[in-house]
């Protein structure tokens, strides 16, 4: 109906502009003319993921309040299992271990990471073959990547080595067997790995700052670290925020390394909650009190997931001011 | 105004001194790997090998039983790509609904999907390998396949649905007026045109699952069906000092997914960068 009435030029003219603007009716009032695939499509998504997450983590988090060892009967023993953690010191060291190891692979992953990304951003004629130069540890797999530097880190090993070359014989070490050194030479295996990938979110971040602002600030007189300071970290605030937050959710997971490296020695020195839940669940089959360690991990990791959304998302709002 | 100078110059050179010196483990992999057995012992990580020694390379190859390296590979090859397929079908098919059909069950799948990206997964291992183990689902290729699809699928979800967002319906209502069904015009116009997604999916998933040591070694532990890296975890612990060895099959594990990587490492930084940015 509406279109014979713009196309009859004389009745146009008494149409009012804004009923002129209205969509054309194609499908008003009838029944959607399309119909996008079936609804049942989703249901063996919807059934994985409720039974592999929900279901799973639920029940996890029941056995942590159970003594159940996988086999036979199981009493609900309350909050035995989280007492026995706290005052085991191992376990408490292994709390401690798995904090020191992501905290410390999320600032020196970013500090050399931000660095990397500034030093290849721009101009650089072989940038493209540097970030894929530095970014080829990240697609290996953590456990080869452990090898390697089970080999420099060893007492006839390249770092002790260069120790002797460069005439500090006296720091020449077993690293990955002394109490004090080992979780410092899992550090650098996992910073090691994890740089390039912290490198690709912050170039990411970079593209996006308009060479022209950066220019204009040059011209006013900012110097490069005024620049960076008042250009660069605000715009690039959102990739920090994605950078910290998967490295800490990372981090705090760290496992394949230290049994690779050490195995969680010597004398449980480089313990972390991953490494414990796998012994106490899977080869001491104590599966309750693993799942008790599951969800201190699991809590310590919502904990800092949510403390860094809301970190973020008030710096976000800030910037955009 | 920042163009190319002598000083930039001095700097990129700088930065390939600094990157080569990053990159030097490799160098220590490689070298140490050509060595014959009583090279590797008695020469500095830094000398180069006096002559290529296929040696190592030939006796991790050959190793039988728990140690066989070519049959893990298989085993790796058939548990990443099933789990690649399940991933972009469901994920695929899941996200398609959820997007375009607007309904309350859609929006709570989505937000159900959402959760469970955040949702840490330490917690439901115990409950899982006990119930995998109850229905036999350890040990064997087929669970692990499943494992992998209902762990990554929120993941593969919510990558198809940011990507479904962006793209206009006109293929499909095209596709259906022409006398599609909705199945011919998901399976023939859109999922081809979702190639990028798919790219995305399968290459973070294909990573994830083909370098995973913490899951195979809990579902695959004790069976003769082992992933890559749980071979290399039993067969390096057999032996001592003989960095050679050690360093073929470290180099042996790395070459599938370096070839895929020299292959497609745009897509792949690209494929990181983007799926991260969501």
């Amino acid at each position: 109906m509406t279109v014979t009435i713009e196309r009859d030029a004389t009745r146009t003219l008494t149409v009012p502009p804004e009923a002129r603007r209205t969509p054309r009716p194609r499908n008003g009032g009838r029944r959607p003319l399309i119909s996008y695939g079936h609804w049942w499509w989703a249901l063996p998504a919807i059934v994985l993921v409720i039974g592999v997450h929900y279901a799973a983590t639920l029940t996890g988090g029941f056995f942590a309040f159970t003594n159940w060892t996988g086999l036979g009967d199981w009493q609900f023993i309350g909050l035995d299992n989280f007492v026995r953690i706290f005052k085991d010191p191992t376990l408490l060291g292994s709390v401690w271990n798995t904090l020191f190891l992501a905290f410390g692979t999320v600032i020196i992953t970013n500090i050399i990471g931000l660095g990397f990304a500034l030093a290849i951003n721009r101009t650089l004629k072989s940038r493209y073959v540097l970030r894929t130069l530095l970014f080829l540890p990240v697609v290996l797999s953590p456990l080869a990547v452990a090898y390697i530097w089970k080999f420099i880190f060893q007492f006839n090993g390249p770092l002790n080595g260069f120790l002797v070359l460069i005439g500090l014989p006296d720091l020449q070490k077993v690293w990955l067997a002394d109490p004090t050194w080992s979780i410092w030479a899992i550090l650098v295996t996992v910073v090691w790995q994890q740089t390039g990938f912290v490198m690709v979110i912050y170039l990411a971040g970079l593209a996006s700052v308009p060479v022209e602002i950066e220019e204009a600030a040059a011209l006013d007189g900012a110097n490069i670290w005024q620049r960076f300071q008042h250009v660069t970290v605000p715009a690039i605030r959102p990739s920090i925020a994605i950078a910290t937050t998967l490295g800490i959710i990372q981090g705090l997971r760290i496992f394949d390394q230290i049994f690779a490296l050490t195995g969680g020695g010597p004398a449980g020195a480089t313990e972390t909650l991953a490494t414990q839940v796998y012994k106490q669940a899977f080869s001491l089959g104590q599966f309750g009190f693993g799942s008790a360690l599951a969800l201190v991990l699991t809590l310590i990791i919502l904990v800092f997931a949510i403390i860094q959304q809301y970190a973020t998302r008030d710096r976000d709002a800030v910037g955009r001011a | 105004m920042f163009r190319y100078t002598k000083l930039t110059a001095v700097r990129e050179a700088f930065i390939w001194l600094v990157t080569l010196i990053w990159l030097l483990p490799f160098y220590f992999l490689i070298a140490t790997a050509f060595k014959g057995d009583q090279e590797a012992l008695t020469t500095s990580a830094v000398t180069p090998p006096k002559s290529l020694d296929f040696n190592a390379f030939i006796q991790v190859l050959t190793a039988t039983g728990r140690n066989n390296i070519p049959l893990s590979i298989l085993n790796s090859i058939i548990i990443t790509a099933g789990a690649i397929l399940g991933l972009v079908l469901f994920g695929s098919l899941a996200a398609y609904v959820i997007t375009r059909r607007t309904r309350t069950w859609t929006n709570l799948t989505f937000y159900l999907v959402l959760i469970a990206i955040i949702l840490p997964a330490q917690l439901g291992t115990v409950p899982l390998y006990i119930g995998a183990r109850s229905v036999g689902l350890t040990g064997n290729a087929v669970g692990m396949i499943l494992l992998w699809i209902g762990i990554l699928l929120p993941l593969s979800v919510f990558l198809y649905a940011s990507f479904f967002r962006g793209l206009t319906t006109e293929y499909e209502e095209a596709a259906v007026i022409d006398g599609a069904s909705p199945t011919q015009a998901f399976f023939r116009v859109v999922l081809p045109l979702m190639a990028p997604a798919t790219g995305t999916v399968a290459i973070l998933a294909g990573l994830i699952v083909w370098n995973d040591f913490f899951n195979s070694l809990i579902f695959l532990g004790g069976s003769t069906t082992q992933t890559l890296p749980v071979a290399m975890y039993t067969y390096v612990g057999g032996l001592v000092s003989a960095w050679n060895k050690i360093f073929a099959v470290v180099i042996i594990s790395m070459v599938p997914i370096l070839l895929f990587y020299m292959f497609a490492q745009k897509k792949f930084i690209q494929g990181f960068a983007g799926g991260l940015k969501g």
